[in-house]
């Protein structure tokens, strides 16, 4: 199964080793094609929101649901660290300034959502609403960022040690890697939204997908051309069978066409499609490597010279293979639960009364941010929405 | 200076987290307890609303804080691979499989289901709501355990061996199962119920203090809540230092220089005294102490006469094994530390006992002493907390994995500019977050139990049919997702 020609230290992986390469591969699409949607949502805050009450919609589609589409990046961290730890001492002491954006951007971004709606006022909602967009922004941008540069290759020399700095990490390849995760995720966000949410947002987020859509097409179709090229001009183009870059080109071109059909539950699965592919070009390309050195390919990081000890790769073969499935039933499930759409009208149903007494809050601040007040009718009309 | 910055990052972060993480696994299980009395109550009106109320009014603190105890997890996870990368390469096959399975086993569960519990009031059925809020409150101590397996680890490593250059795993079991977990474990839990309570009791204190001055009755909600708090919390301290005393005795054994370091003890006595307070120097050699004779010796070895370990002795025989070298940790640190905590621990076991016999009393509402300490005393736990945890860190130095590497070894081979930019950065929003989250408790903490916000979700009983009807329409299903944030 293994094509490499190069000379690493130690060849002969166990079926462990691959099955965890395989695992983390699957938990970036699990993260990507979550969190990517959430992370979407966010950046189109300031686009697809014209009103506060139109951002509050939105954020409440990707409320219940955003906490857990990050843990697949936790759970991502954690294998890396138990099955690979010299990969996750790498790429994270390597990528440290990246990194630190990422978890900045994470921080601000999860109290975010939670406080927004703590005060009354219009600053601290913008304020968050901030937070919400570039907290979403950076991430997207940065993880196509580390991917690009995984496989492309940075300085990494003897001991595993990363010997380049921040600029390294910054070149035009990787910079498209990132711009093409983010329109990607955008892309995903937007087409969501059209799913969750009704009227004028909706058409807003339909609009938006459909300049996405060509867009992100662009940027995946040369990522990945340019990742072809990188590939063959270094003799080593891992065992990727070139369905799956095509498949993901033809996935994410065809969200266009089926927004205009009117079919964004298809348009959202074949975004997906195209986050699996992109994924599975950069592991399969990397394969049997799992971070690669420029210096030297004799440096480069493999499944074989990161791995943990096979007992440790075994207990946690066991206990993916037991609890996996029970995650996947009930986050499902939540997603079920969560499924119908997010609408204006709605918060006058749950307005039990306006605003809480003896509070530090302006009275009258809700209506203020056109939310229908307690006698509203339940019912709504879509004039209660924007009013501010 | 690596090593030195990124220790101050580690323990900053640490320290920062570990404000949020107690009280978020206490409320969780305070809240499961409420929702539980309130589903029990159902054909009994009034109870119910009042359990109800008393579930919605510590919601919103307990979510307040949930938001950052989340996120500081986040830097918990990715730290050790950007500070502390030769440390992970090192022990990364046994230390990196909890760390794993407790982000699939709970960090899964809390975050899905704290979704459920939020949003899903209406949508799904009552009984599903209450099991959501157990399965958080589940979530969260599988989610101690698991990490308190990882640091037990570290303080008495068990079910590994030294291959090459680096730990390996060869019996997972005994690191689950590792004793100095399950005791730490069990002084974690039940302090962090000991810091839901005596936030609870705080907050109710200051409004039941407030309707006393105001000439009116007691607020069920409070009066309740107050109640709550004292019952669980006596118990729970009960419970910390039984299981704080336990430690100390496995201490002793498996790592004798953190408990003589503690007491700052230069040379091994038999039937030692418990110092309670020094001034001038640690040196041996004080100006002022106050001592509790034998104390000590019955602390670490439940006997009169027994042997304790002194620094001096622990000194030589470690340099005998592990070669020259310091292995004394900073003793200011330890010695206080130790004692900041104990103490506070010691005035919360006062203090509700006070609580539970003005209760028997029935005078809890009526108290005007009790009531006006009360609030200050909420700020008893986190103290203790954070001093137990800089205690038991500082204690085992100079080891990371005590007996096993250095912490000077541990560190990434990174740039010194790299470190400052992170430590700035990250302290610079831990204190943002800090202020922000204090303002925020303070504020809702205030609110009238009466009062009703929008963000809490509906207030009408769910929906009983749950998930399952309106299948193939969702555009009109009129059961649409409260707004809640």
């Amino acid at each position: 199964m293994t094509m490499t020609t190069m000379a690493t230290a130690a060849p002969a992986y166990t079926g462990l080793e691959i099955f965890w390469f395989l695992v983390i591969a699957v938990l970036w699409v699990g993260h990507f094609a979550l969190e990517g949607f959430d992370f979407g949502v966010g950046m189109l805050l300031p686009v697809v929101g014209k009103t506060d009450l139109d951002r509050r919609v939105m954020i409440n589609t990707i409320g219940p649901v955003w906490d857990g589409n990050e843990v697949w990046l936790l759970v991502a961290g954690g294998a890396t660290f138990a099955a690979f730890p010299n990969w996750y001492a790498t790429l994270f002491s390597g990528f440290y300034l990246p990194l630190f954006l990422i978890l900045a951007a994470l921080i601000f971004r999860g109290v975010a959502f939670e406080y927004r709606s703590k005060r009354e006022m219009p600053k601290w909602h913008l304020a968050w609403d901030h937070a919400i967009f570039w907290g979403s922004l950076v991430p997207s941008l940065l993880w196509g960022v580390a991917f690009a540069n995984i496989l492309r290759g940075t300085p990494i020399g003897p001991h595993q040690t990363y010997l380049g700095s921040f600029f390294n990490l910054l070149n035009v390849y990787s910079l498209l890697g990132g711009v093409t995760t983010l329109l990607l995720f955008a892309l995903h966000g937007s087409i969501f939204l059209s799913l969750k949410t009704t009227e004028d947002i909706k058409e807003r987020a339909e609009g938006v997908a459909k300049v996405l859509a060509p867009a992100a097409t662009l940027a995946l179709l040369a990522f990945l051309a340019w990742t072809y090229v990188n590939a063959r001009d270094a003799h080593y183009v891992g065992i990727v069978p070139p369905f799956v870059p095509i498949l993901a080109i033809i996935a994410v071109a065809v969200v266009g066409w089926l927004m205009r059909e009117n079919l964004a539950g298809w348009a959202f699965i074949a975004n997906a499609v195209a986050m699996v592919g992109l994924i599975a070009t950069i592991f399969l390309n990397l394969y049997p490597r799992v971070m690669v050195s420029s210096i030297s390919p004799v440096y480069n990081l493999t499944i074989g010279n990161t791995s943990s000890a096979p007992y440790t790769l075994k207990v946690m073969t066991i206990v993916a293979l037991i609890f996996t499935p029970l995650v996947l039933v009930y986050q499902s499930w939540s997603y079920w639960v969560f499924r119908a759409r997010v609408r204006r009208p709605a918060i006058g149903a749950v307005l039990p009364v306006a605003d809480p007494p003896g509070t530090d809050d302006t009275p009258g601040a809700a209506t203020a941010d056109g939310v229908p007040a307690a006698t509203a009718d339940p019912a709504g009309t879509p004039s209660d929405g924007g009013t501010r | 200076m690596t090593l030195l910055l990124s220790r101050w990052q580690f323990g900053i972060t640490t320290v920062f987290h570990f404000i949020f993480v107690p009280l978020t696994i206490g409320l969780a299980l305070l809240l499961a307890i409420m929702q539980t009395a309130a589903y029990r109550a159902r054909d009994d009106e009034a109870k119910r609303a009042k359990w109800e109320q008393m579930a919605v009014f510590w919601r919103r603190l307990f979510l307040i804080n949930f938001a950052i105890g989340v996120v500081t997890g986040i830097v918990q996870e990715f730290q050790f691979g950007m500070n502390w990368s030769m440390y992970s390469r090192y022990v990364g096959s046994v230390f990196g499989a909890p760390l794993a399975v407790e982000a699939l086993l709970a960090f899964f569960l809390e975050s899905t289901f704290l979704g459920i519990w939020i949003f899903g009031k209406g949508r799904v059925s009552d009984r599903i709501h209450l099991a959501s809020i157990w399965l958080v409150s589940i979530g969260t101590m599988l989610s101690a355990y698991f990490i308190l397996a990882a640091n037990a680890w570290m303080q008495h490593p068990v079910g590994y061996k030294i291959q090459g250059n680096r730990a390996i795993m060869t019996n997972f079991w005994a690191v689950m199962t590792n004793n100095t977990l399950i005791s730490s474990f069990l002084h974690v839990f039940t302090a962090a119920l000991v810091t839901a309570a005596m936030l609870m009791l705080g907050v109710s204190a200051w409004h039941l203090r407030r309707s006393q001055k105001a000439g009116a009755g007691a607020h069920p909600v409070f009066s309740t809540s107050a109640k709550l708090a004292l019952i669980v919390g006596s118990v729970a301290v009960v419970a910390t230092m039984f299981f704080g005393d336990n430690q100390a005795r496995l201490m002793e054994t498996q790592q004798p220089m953190k408990m003589a370091a503690a007491e700052a003890q230069y040379n091994t006595q038999n039937g030692a005294s418990f110092s309670l307070l020094t001034l001038g120097n640690l040196s041996g050699d004080p100006i002022f102490q106050i001592r509790i004779p034998h104390a000590l010796s019955v602390l670490s070895d439940n006997s009169w006469d027994g042997p304790v370990q002194g620094i001096n002795q622990v000194q030589a025989k470690e340099q005998a094994t592990y070669g020259k070298g310091s292995y004394v940790p900073v003793l200011w640190v330890t010695y206080w530390t130790f004692r900041i905590m104990v103490g506070c621990g010691m005035l919360m076991f006062v203090g509700l006992l006070w609580g539970l016999w003005l209760m028997y009393r029935r005078k809890v509402d009526t108290s005007t002493w009790f009531l006006r300490l009360a609030v200050p005393a909420l700020l008893l736990p986190f103290v203790a907390n954070a001093t137990g945890w800089i205690f038991t860190e500082m204690g085992r130095q100079p080891w990371v994995v005590y007996g096993l590497l250095k912490t000077a070894k541990g560190v990434s081979p990174i740039g010194t500019g790299y470190v400052v930019t992170t430590l700035i950065g990250f302290t610079a929003i831990y204190t943002v977050l800090a202020i922000i989250d204090f303002a925020l408790m303070a504020k809702y903490a205030k609110l009238d139990a009466d009062s009703v916000d929008e963000h809490d979700g509906p207030t009408t009983p769910g929906n009983d049919t749950g998930a399952g009807v309106d299948v193939h329409q969702d555009d009109d299903d009129d059961r649409a997702p409260a707004l809640i944030y």
